[in-house]
């Protein structure tokens, strides 16, 4: 016989002792970017402990790229940070590249830096725009912010196949050349971008809702930025000089003329303006890079895309993609598969210093110092 | 003209006249209910489906336009939607309560409708003291969002009416501070004669709407704000602060009751725009005596379109306010305000009689004085201070 | 001072509403099933086989090697050699296909099948509109086959450059069938 099932804990009354109420936000809230579960304790409306839960978008990516060959795993690397692909294929190719000990043609590797400054710019509109309807500016900011970034993604769908998961770069170089008038539209968008920024920003930089909401929130010291690991634009708003298109040079890095933009307390609206100048400086390294773009080959024809056995050893490539050090490990042991295959997936490193950052602001804080972290499950849960 | 300006009075009338002399009373107020409801019923509807295509247009797409011509039909669409979904109500929650808050919100905004004087002639009832009854009728609606929420027994609906129960007392002062002026150079609580008191042209042509003096345009500017506030809109949605709290106290409502407290909040924010429009955009006068062949209730429903379409306008614009910086901003910034404004308007009145020359310069100086410089001291020191402004560095 | 900051945010909003009416830059919804985009030459979605002259079964240029199959990262094919061995248009004796299903379900679009065929026998489609009525996604040889002239009309550049590649060899093939039929003959 089936009992009935007991009846259910009234949910207002919390377990929680005292005053104090715990609140479950996610996996089904609106603004923790996709199934993230934070379970929170609150004293009124303020923050007193945080204890983020993930693991909901398990994909077991590691132990597939394990079963697969090195070429397999191109297109699952798309998948981890959904939003730019381009920059995920480029972090797996170089550590593949440095594992086999492959060169790339220089027109690859401009095209790559093309289409990676390009990455860049969606992903940090994009988080911007998300950042500011978190902050409940009822999606203005994002359908401009999505605007821009469809026309990216039409460039990408005429030089890949398709717009988010692309698939495009190989160990050597690239799949395909690009297609006919593609750099003179490349340059068109990037010059129509410049003119977005400008508009984004009179629509909302110097908004005082925004300067109050954000300035002074989750502020995240330098110290602890760099203890835990944080990297990208996070740790950049905090104040630290670490870029690591300049400190290792990756790909061609070298020749282009870019600075990096600090920021020195490290709250939200740091991060969010950090942001917004990276753009400005990418769409500079975008210009040059589109200017200087030689001809020639796009891949190495001496490269065995398939079945390629790179000797036993190890290799660690990273790269800065838009939301932080991207880095693939991996373990040959000269067979055609990896022995070994990891992710430093940034989305996840950026968000263990959640907790620290939202401790004493309110739960309208916490929505928004999540947005500011920019993560994104499908690689914070891989 | 005349008779097209008094239509919706002459056919009251006259259908009120066909009733047996008896019944005439209860026919007429009978009448005027349901010409309140219509027409307001409609008015919610057409506002949901524009503001809808407004905000679309804003943020560079279409809005709804499946629907019947121009996606116009959109509205009946939802309300099939909303009835036929299934109601459903939490295990835990009050049942009764959860039941009656919906209904405790929708049916006083309904009696707010009564005393504003949407015409010439045209208001349901003439009350001596028709803005008490509005505030007191006005904030009725508090109770029923605190009743949603805690009825519910959610987390998230008990945070979201803890939140709208701060943000509307604290809304209510301003939103009263700022009318009082108004009260003051009209010297009468009717809301009728507030409207004849704005009647007529200063130097012949610029209409003697309160809006158009420095402590008319400052009161204005804090009732528009308190007025969005109090009607949960955005930029002070965060009772429903759809980002933070899920759907806030409207988390576990559903169906028709959820399609209520739209109701509800659309009407509540019509009333109050209409009050707006009653106390400083000169209610239903025209704006110039040329303009004047248009009839009255044209004009009223012209103004109340262009300040709904301002609150539509600050939703596609404005981020969320956080709770301690709304209240910050409502005790720190719109209370004191009102209160200085309160001060210029008794300056500007009792300077009404002087004489001289430059006499309407010298008193406009006098209340800009006033305001100006409380404007920009409240402006700086709302959230303790201005921040310096950041300047970011470049490492090469 | 408090407020211009909105203002400008206004103005930027209003910009955008007055110029949704006139601008297409600020009105940029394709109305789908009414408005299409153009399609790219590029783009890419589930896989289908060629098959060259008239028979989508018997002309399909695929050997069964079995390639794609491994390479996929999905796992999503499954290909069963046939028996019989038929000749290719190089006049080589080749095997083909029994059965070769694509489970679209777990195929992720990525092209890796067609970019590792050495036979051009697979390449991308790309149809988008695939829903239907039915519960079958697990395409089979018969759904995935499709003429050359399709995939010179989706592909136009890349079929070329596949039709140019393969007549060549073709001409060659035939020259060396010739050149080693000529010393036979005496």
């Amino acid at each position: 016989m089936n009992a009935p099932p007991p009846p259910l804990a009234p949910t207002g009354r919390s377990q929680t002792a005292g005053d104090l109420l715990e609140v479950s936000m996610g996996p089904h809230h609106p603004s923790t970017h996709g199934v993230f579960r934070m379970n929170v304790v609150l004293d009124g409306e303020t923050v007193v402990k945080l204890t983020p839960v993930f693991g909901y978008l398990h994909r077991n990516h590691e132990k597939i790229a394990e079963k697969n060959s090195y070429l397999g795993s191109i297109p699952y690397t798309d998948r981890l940070d959904y939003i730019c692909s381009m920059t995920n294929n480029w972090a797996y190719v170089l550590s593949v590249e440095k594992l086999a000990g492959i060169a790339v043609p220089e027109r690859a590797e401009y095209i790559r830096v093309i289409v990676g400054e390009m990455t860049r710019l969606f992903n940090h509109a994009c988080l911007a725009g998300f950042l500011l309807q978190d902050m409940g500016a009822l999606g203005t900011p994002l359908m401009y912010a999505f605007r821009e970034r469809e026309k990216i993604l039409d460039l990408f769908e005429a030089l890949s196949g398709s717009r988010m998961m692309c698939n495009y770069m190989r160990f050597g170089g690239c799949r395909c050349d690009l297609p006919e008038g593609w750099p003179e539209k490349a340059a068109r968008i990037g010059a129509g971008f410049e003119s977005f920024l400008d508009e984004f920003e009179a629509l909302l930089t110097g908004n005082e809702i925004l300067r109050a909401r954000s300035e002074g929130v989750g502020v995240l010291p330098r110290e602890l930025a760099v203890n835990s690991g944080v990297t990208g634009p996070g740790l950049r708003a905090s104040g630290v000089n670490y870029d690591i298109r300049k400190v290792d040079k990756y790909g061609i890095y070298d020749r282009f003329k870019f600075r990096v933009p600090l920021g020195e307390r490290g709250d939200v609206f740091d991060r969010y303006m950090v942001r917004i100048l990276e753009m400005r400086e990418s769409l500079m390294i975008l210009n040059q890079a589109l200017h200087d773009l030689p001809d020639g080959a796009i891949i190495d024809p001496k490269v065995r895309l398939r079945n390629l056995r790179p000797k036993a050893g190890e290799a660690y490539g990273r790269i800065e993609s838009p939301k932080g050090e991207l880095g693939f490990y991996l373990i040959s042991d000269g067979g055609p598969i990896p022995y070994r295959y990891r992710v430093r997936p940034p989305s996840l490193i950026n968000l263990t210093v959640l907790e620290d950052m939202c401790m004493g602001h309110t739960i309208a804080d916490v929505v928004i110092i999540l947005g500011s972290i920019d993560i994104v499950l499908g690689e914070v849960d891989r | 003209m005349k008779t097209l300006d008094q239509i919706f009075v002459l056919t009251q009338h006259w259908l009120t006249g066909l009733a047996p002399a008896a019944l005439q009373p209860l026919v007429s107020m009978l009448l005027i209910i349901a010409a309140l409801m219509a027409v307001f019923g409609t008015c919610f509807a057409l506002t949901t489906i524009l503001e809808r295509k407004t905000l679309g247009r804003m943020q560079n797409r279409y809005g709804p336009n499946r629907v019947g011509p121009f996606g116009l039909l959109q509205p009946a669409a939802d309300g099939i939607k909303m009835l036929t979904k299934e109601d459903i109500v939490p295990e835990a929650a009050d049942k009764a309560l959860h039941f009656l808050a919906p209904l405790a919100l929708t049916a006083p905004v309904w009696l707010a409708f009564a005393v504003l004087p949407f015409g010439r002639n045209m208001s349901a009832i003439e009350l001596d003291a028709g803005i008490l009854f509005f505030f007191a009728i006005g904030s009725a609606s508090e109770l029923a969002v605190f009743m949603a929420g805690w009825s519910s027994q959610n987390k998230y609906s008990l945070l979201g009416a803890m939140r709208a129960i701060a943000q509307m007392i604290s809304y209510e002062v301003p939103l009263v501070l700022a009318s009082v002026p108004v009260l003051m150079a009209a010297g009468s609580l009717s809301l009728p004669e507030i409207v004849r008191a704005q009647s007529g042209y200063a130097l012949g042509w610029i209409p003697r709407w309160n809006v158009l003096t420095p402590w008319g345009a400052a009161g204005f500017g804090v009732f528009l704000v308190a007025a969005a506030a109090e009607s949960n809109r955005c930029p002070f949605d965060l009772p429903e602060g759809e980002s933070e709290l899920i759907a806030g106290f409207l988390t576990e409502y559903s169906g028709f009751k959820y399609a209520l407290f739209f109701l509800g909040e659309y009407l509540g924010l019509f009333a109050v725009t209409g009050l707006g429009v009653t106390l400083f955009l000169g209610g239903w006068h025209a704006p110039a005596t040329w303009l004047e062949w248009l009839p009255s209730w044209g004009w009223f429903g012209a103004k109340f379109s262009a300040l709904i379409f301002l609150f539509i306008w600050m939703r596609a614009t404005l981020p969320r306010l956080r709770l301690d910086q709304l209240l910050n901003f409502a005790w720190k910034f719109l209370v004191p305000l009102a209160l200085i404004d309160l001060v210029a308007a008794a300056a500007w009145l009792k300077s009404g009689g002087w004489q001289f020359a430059w006499a309407l310069e010298t008193r406009w100086l006098l209340c800009a004085t006033l305001l100006a410089p409380a404007y920009v001291c409240l402006g700086r020191h709302w959230r303790g201070g201005t921040p310096k402004p950041r300047r970011y560095h470049y490492a090469q | 001072m408090l407020g211009l900051g909105i203002l400008k945010g206004f103005m930027e909003t209003g910009r955008n509403f007055c110029g949704s009416y006139y601008d297409p830059e600020r009105l940029t919804t394709v109305q789908y099933p009414e408005e299409r985009l153009e399609p790219q030459a590029n783009a890419r979605t589930i896989p289908f086989l060629i098959y060259d002259g008239s028979d989508p079964i018997g002309g399909l240029r695929c050997t069964a090697c079995t390639i794609c199959e491994q390479e996929c990262p999905a796992h999503c094919i499954e290909i069963v050699k046939d028996t019989a061995k038929k000749p290719d248009y190089l006049g080589k004796m080749q095997l083909h296909p029994k059965v070769f299903d694509i489970d679209t379900a777990v195929c992720m679009e990525c092209g890796i099948c067609a970019e590792v065929c050495p036979f051009d026998s697979i390449k991308m489609d790309q149809v988008f509109e695939r829903a239907g009525s039915h519960r079958r996604l697990t395409l089979h040889k018969d759904d995935l086959s499709k003429s050359n002239e399709y995939y010179n009309k989706i592909h136009p550049a890349e079929a070329a450059a596949v039709d140019a590649a393969r007549a060549e060899e073709q001409k060659k093939a035939q020259a060396r069938k010739a050149a080693a039929a000529v010393p036979a003959t005496p």
